[in-house]
């Protein structure tokens, strides 16, 4: 094989032909390993989706993965491997042990070839938030690559990586997979460990694949997934992923709400999104007009809660353990100027929400009524789905949009988040699938499952593609 | 509109300290996003209960059993600054 097939195959299949022999292990990381360095070491004159790349191939235990490379967000804690979840502060930070996904998809033959880049603790959608400089679309180089996944979303649509790794809180691996184009899933809350995942909002954080294609996806999850003692908030997933392998889709009811398919959504996404439905009637599903009344006002509840947790999450970095410090003869002072000098605006801004929505006078009227809210958000989704068996919307109300062009107004940045943060507020799985281009840029559809249905997502999500057979193999770079 | 002051008093709270010339933009920055998260009192909320976590999990606690555990130099390792014996940091109020 020569690099160019080499890259054109994904995870499952690269697995497969080294299992049979067709393809040498240390050859195939070796291909992601040089590519991804070229990435790192062009800088911002690449996609920039690396943050660290290996050296050379690390030993790699025999398993089902057959030592096809991954590609973790540079979030996830890796032993002696920088992470540095995108931030000043962490910068040079070697954690003393590896996070629990990383470490299964290690433990099943699949060796850490490169960290990607990601907003600042996993706060963007943009990847601009980078303390490590923006990633780039490899759809157009212009236009961002969405966040806080993005340097794993852009790795893998460029084929610079043949899987990665990321992490959703309200949108972060869904997004990013619509704007380049792939696959990107979040499974039901608490079904992938948190553990050695750097806390951005821990009632929300989720690990979940980015990859090229659905049965990738289910693959990497297979593997992820399960309790984990050391992420207390971690379930039993009852019974085990499947790779899907589902040619129709008779019988499945799917809901469309109007709430998240209306106003505010782009007209090329929105026919993009109806030309997926479209499909999937075609295959035997029906499509049925549901109700998630709540779901308007997730954006107001999710901007009161994950910038609450934040703020207590990110207390940590205060220049005493790990990371940066700005020295002074005062303690205070050392945390003030540790923080004011390692953390970006973002970052700033949403500590300094949360803070003030917990602070003294405020609770009742912001973190008391975000987490009702709440309430009626997850019980929409129960409501909904006594009737239909999956719902979908687009992934993002846009297409991917030029660098620069929301930084100036934060308000118009979380409104990226639109379609993806009530599924995450109802804990529930969801994935993005690509369904088409508008403009020449990808469209992303949502669809959204009971929790724990996520095997019955992906099936739905697989079939589906077969359908739709979109053609991503012009990000390759 | 939050104030000058609610800024200065919320930084200190949250042990960030902000330039001068941070201070007005933050403010209006987060009266236009409190602003948005204003919508939710359209909403009628007495008879909601709160959910702080969507999956119910209690009691998930291991056996009490003494384990190995991170070794002290390992743990110290990453510390801006450290001895042998814990984390550094200057006095407080020195």
């Amino acid at each position: 094989m020569n690099t160019r097939e080499l890259i054109a195959i994904g995870a499952e299949q690269a697995a497969v032909a080294v299992a049979a022999g067709d393809l040498d292990a240390a050859e195939l990381f070796e291909a992601y390993r040089t590519r991804a360095a070229a990435d790192r070491a062009a800088g911002e004159a690449g996609l920039n989706c690396f943050t660290w790349v290996a050296d050379e191939r690390p030993a790699v235990a025999d398993g089902p993965l057959a030592g096809v490379p991954q590609a973790a967000k540079d979030l996830f804690c890796t032993a002696g491997v920088p992470s540095q979840a995108g931030s000043r502060l962490l910068e040079g930070y070697r954690p003393p042990y590896t996070a629990t996904a990383v470490e299964r998809l290690e433990q099943a033959g699949s060796p850490l070839v490169a960290k990607t880049n990601q907003d600042e603790f996993a706060m963007g959608s943009s990847n601009e938030n980078s303390a490590y400089g923006p990633v780039r679309n490899p759809w157009d180089r212009e236009r961002v690559p969405g966040g806080s996944s993005g340097g794993s979303a852009a790795a893998v649509a460029a084929g610079l990586a043949p899987w990665a790794l990321g992490t959703d809180t309200g949108g972060s691996i869904r997004q990013p997979a619509a704007l380049c184009g792939i696959v990107g899933m979040k499974p039901t809350y608490g079904s992938v460990s948190r553990y050695g995942m750097i806390a951005f909002a821990s009632s929300l954080d989720q690990a979940g694949p980015l990859t090229r294609s659905v049965r990738d996806a289910a693959l990497m999850l297979q593997t992820i997934v399960g309790q984990d003692e050391r992420d207390a908030t971690s379930l039993a997933f009852p019974g085990a992923i499947g790779l899907p392998s589902r040619e129709d889709l008779q019988g499945l009811r799917i809901g469309v709400p109007p709430e998240l398919t209306g106003e505010g959504i782009e007209a090329g996404v929105l026919e993009s999104f109806r030309a997926a439905l479209a499909n999937a009637q075609a295959l035997g599903a029906s499509i049925h007009e549901i109700a998630l009344p709540s779901a308007e006002f997730g954006l107001s509840a999710y901007y009161v809660l994950a910038p609450a947790e934040c703020s207590s999450n990110l207390a940590r970095f205060d220049g005493v353990r790990y990371g940066q410090r700005v020295p002074s003869d005062d303690l205070v002072a050392m945390y003030t100027r540790t923080r004011a000098e390692g953390f970006g605006p973002e970052v700033k801004r949403r500590i300094m929400l949360g803070t003030y929505a917990l602070s003294s006078g405020y609770y009742d009227a912001f973190y008391d009524r975000a987490e009702r809210v709440r309430t009626l958000i997850a019980g929409d989704f129960k409501a909904a789905f006594e009737h239909v068996d999956l719902i979908a919307t687009p992934t993002a109300p846009t297409v991917a949009f030029k660098l620069g062009e929301k930084t100036a107004d934060p308000l118009a940045m979380y409104l990226s988040d639109y379609c993806t943060v009530p599924m995450s507020l109802a804990g529930v799985p969801a994935i993005s699938i690509p369904c088409g281009l508008s403009g020449g840029l990808p469209v992303g559809l949502q669809l959204a499952a009971p929790a724990f249905a996520d095997s019955a997502l992906l099936e739905a999500a697989y079939a589906l593609e077969q359908a739709i057979a979109f053609d991503g193999s012009s990000a390759l770079v | 509109m939050i104030s000058r002051d609610e800024v200065l008093h919320v930084a200190a709270l949250a042990r960030l300290e902000l330039h001068e010339d941070q201070i007005e933009p933050m403010a209006r920055e987060l009266s236009n996003v409190l602003g948005h998260i204003e919508r939710m009192n359209e909403l009628d909320l007495d008879a909601v209960e709160p959910t702080s976590h969507v999956v119910a999990v209690s009691g998930a606690l291991r056996a009490d059993e003494v384990r190995p555990s991170l070794a002290r130099e390992v743990a110290l390792a990453q510390a801006p600054a450290a001895d042998a014996d814990g984390f550094l940091v200057p006095s407080p109020q020195a």
